[in-house]
């Protein structure tokens, strides 16, 4: 894969981002907390129940379940050419957001709700990807 | 408070979307392709373009096409996004103008020049503040999030691989009957299961074609369309619920939003699931056919897959489903070309392919703004 590629996609690091992108680097995979306490994911302006603009970032769990994942043939991303095909998973987190994401070395059978861990997979000096992997029992 | 106007489709207007797609290589405006339609609805409804006074667009924008149309000052002007669900959205802002008075004649018009301008409908992420943080896993495209609630329908209800071969393998029957349809060569079982992945576990044959056309509806009150020539298609009740996130991917199949879509527009019109002749149900990729039927009714949560057999769904079936062919086969109009399809079920103008004795058809989207209409012949 063609990392400087994967770089110029990634969310550009805001001041309204920069503490989850942070946390990736320190092995955290940090949500956002309004004054309703609901966590969120990816970062949002404003608490979705009370508009309030505070928030503040909270290192999460980690853990999350597999809700469904597809695998995808079709090209569309010059940085994924020859990652084809590649396993997309779609995550719900132990704290409730969900979130797209893909799987570290996925074993063979895969069933919706299996259970994951999160991982940071860091492609550059100042930039690491949360991804997971199935938790094995 | 008065009573509210009564609204019904009097104009339906289409390009032929086969003979665009046969030249690969033209440049077409989106602009002129809802200008044909629009000339062919007016020409259908025997309205002339000086009646018209309220101008909705869709994927085209109202400033412009109010110019290049010589539609510059009605009393209703805007447009809606270039989304499918749109669709069934202009028909209800439309509905609610004309039933409050605010317009007597609406010429909702949609052009559409995706091929032209090789739309791939995946691969962009820089127009959401969140789209970002699923292209850096490679995720894009309506289809792939669709794909991602087709597996997860498949583990719920123990659908097995293949299930959705009919759905594709209808719409294909249905274009043969339709003159302007682009896909109409018929494909079988086996041809639906060794077609490509595109996003795994949806098929080539489970998406939408994307190729150019235009679409116009004309509504008026249904007092006016009763002093005109055809049959007025009354729009008996719509109703709409958005069920958004930051994602297209709906954990309940859009299940919640549609049974409360279902509930308005059954008991707003007076008629059940039961007493449609034919359906017409949004269908950008196959598996949303049966969300639909789910979600409203037709078939009971999590057997729509068995439910929608080839006998059932067909012309001379149950509940005939996407009489025209629909997306994967007639065009990609998002949901456009379905209301131009009901009409002319209703009419009885749909040829070879017409559904006997149809009098009542529904709309069906199941998307991020369900939508549902009934439509009745007078």
């Amino acid at each position: 894969m063609d990392t400087q590629k994967l770089i110029a996609m990634l969310p550009p690091v805001t001041d309204a981002n920069r503490d989850f992108w942070e946390g990736t680097l320190a092995g955290e995979f940090r949500l956002q907390h309004g004054d309703s306490g609901l966590p969120r994911f990816p970062e949002a302006p404003v608490d979705p129940v009370t508009l309030g603009e505070d928030a503040e970032w909270r290192a999460a769990s980690g853990r999350a379940t597999l809700w469904s994942w597809v695998v995808m043939h079709q090209h569309y991303f010059p940085a994924f050419a020859d990652k084809l095909p590649y396993l997309v998973a779609f995550v719900q987190l132990e704290e409730g957001p969900f979130l797209m994401t893909t799987l570290v070395d996925p074993p063979e059978h895969l069933e919706c709700g299996m259970a994951l861990h999160v991982v940071f997979d860091k492609i550059s000096d100042d930039r690491a990807i949360p991804k997971f992997t199935v938790v094995t029992r | 408070m008065p009573e509210k106007r009564q609204v019904a489709i009097v104009g339906v207007g289409q390009t032929d979307f086969g003979a665009l797609y046969t030249n690969k290589d033209a440049q077409r405006d989106a602009y002129a392709l809802g200008a044909q339609a629009l000339r062919l609805a007016l020409d259908d409804a025997g309205l002339r373009k000086e009646e018209v006074d309220g101008l909705l667009t869709a994927r085209i924008h109202y400033e412009h096409a109010g110019h290049v149309l010589g539609i510059p000052g009605p009393r209703v002007i805007n447009a809606l996004e270039g989304s499918g669900r749109m669709s069934g959205v202009a028909v209800q802002h439309a509905v609610s103008l004309i039933e409050t008075g605010q317009a007597d004649v609406i010429a909702c018009v949609y052009g559409n020049n995706g091929r032209s301008v090789k739309m791939t409908y995946g691969g962009a992420y820089t127009g959401s503040p969140t789209t970002r943080y699923d292209a850096m896993y490679g995720m894009t495209s309506p289809g792939a999030y669709v794909a991602m609630m087709y597996r997860r329908y498949m583990h719920d209800y123990g659908v097995p691989d293949g299930a959705l071969a009919p759905i594709a393998i209808n719409n294909r029957c249905n274009a043969a009957h339709n003159d302007v349809a682009v896909m109409r060569d018929q494909i079988s079982e086996e041809m639906y299961r060794e077609s490509r992945f595109i996003a795994d576990p949806l098929r080539l044959y489970d998406y939408c074609i994307i190729n150019d056309g235009g679409v116009a509806l004309i509504l008026t009150t249904l007092d006016r369309a009763r002093d005109l020539a055809k049959r007025p298609v009354r729009v008996a009740a719509t109703a709409a619920r958005g069920s958004v996130s930051n994602y297209y991917t709906s954990t309940d199949f859009f299940y919640s939003a549609s049974q409360d879509v279902a509930q308005r527009v059954y008991a707003g019109s007076g008629y059940g699931p039961q007493d449609m002749d034919c359906l017409q149900i949004y269908d950008n990729f196959t598996p949303t056919v049966l969300f639909s039927l789910e979600g409203f009714g037709h078939a009971p949560r999590g057997e729509a897959w068995k439910w929608a057999s080839l006998d059932r769904i067909a012309r001379d079936g149950e509940m005939p489903i996407n009489t025209a062919g629909g997306h994967t086969a007639e065009s990609y109009m998002q949901g456009w070309g379905h209301h131009v399809e009901a009409v002319r079920q209703i009419r009885g103008e749909a040829g070879a392919r017409q559904v006997s004795d149809c009098n009542i058809a529904q709309y069906i989207c199941a998307s991020p703004i369900v939508t549902s209409h009934i439509l009745v012949g007078e």
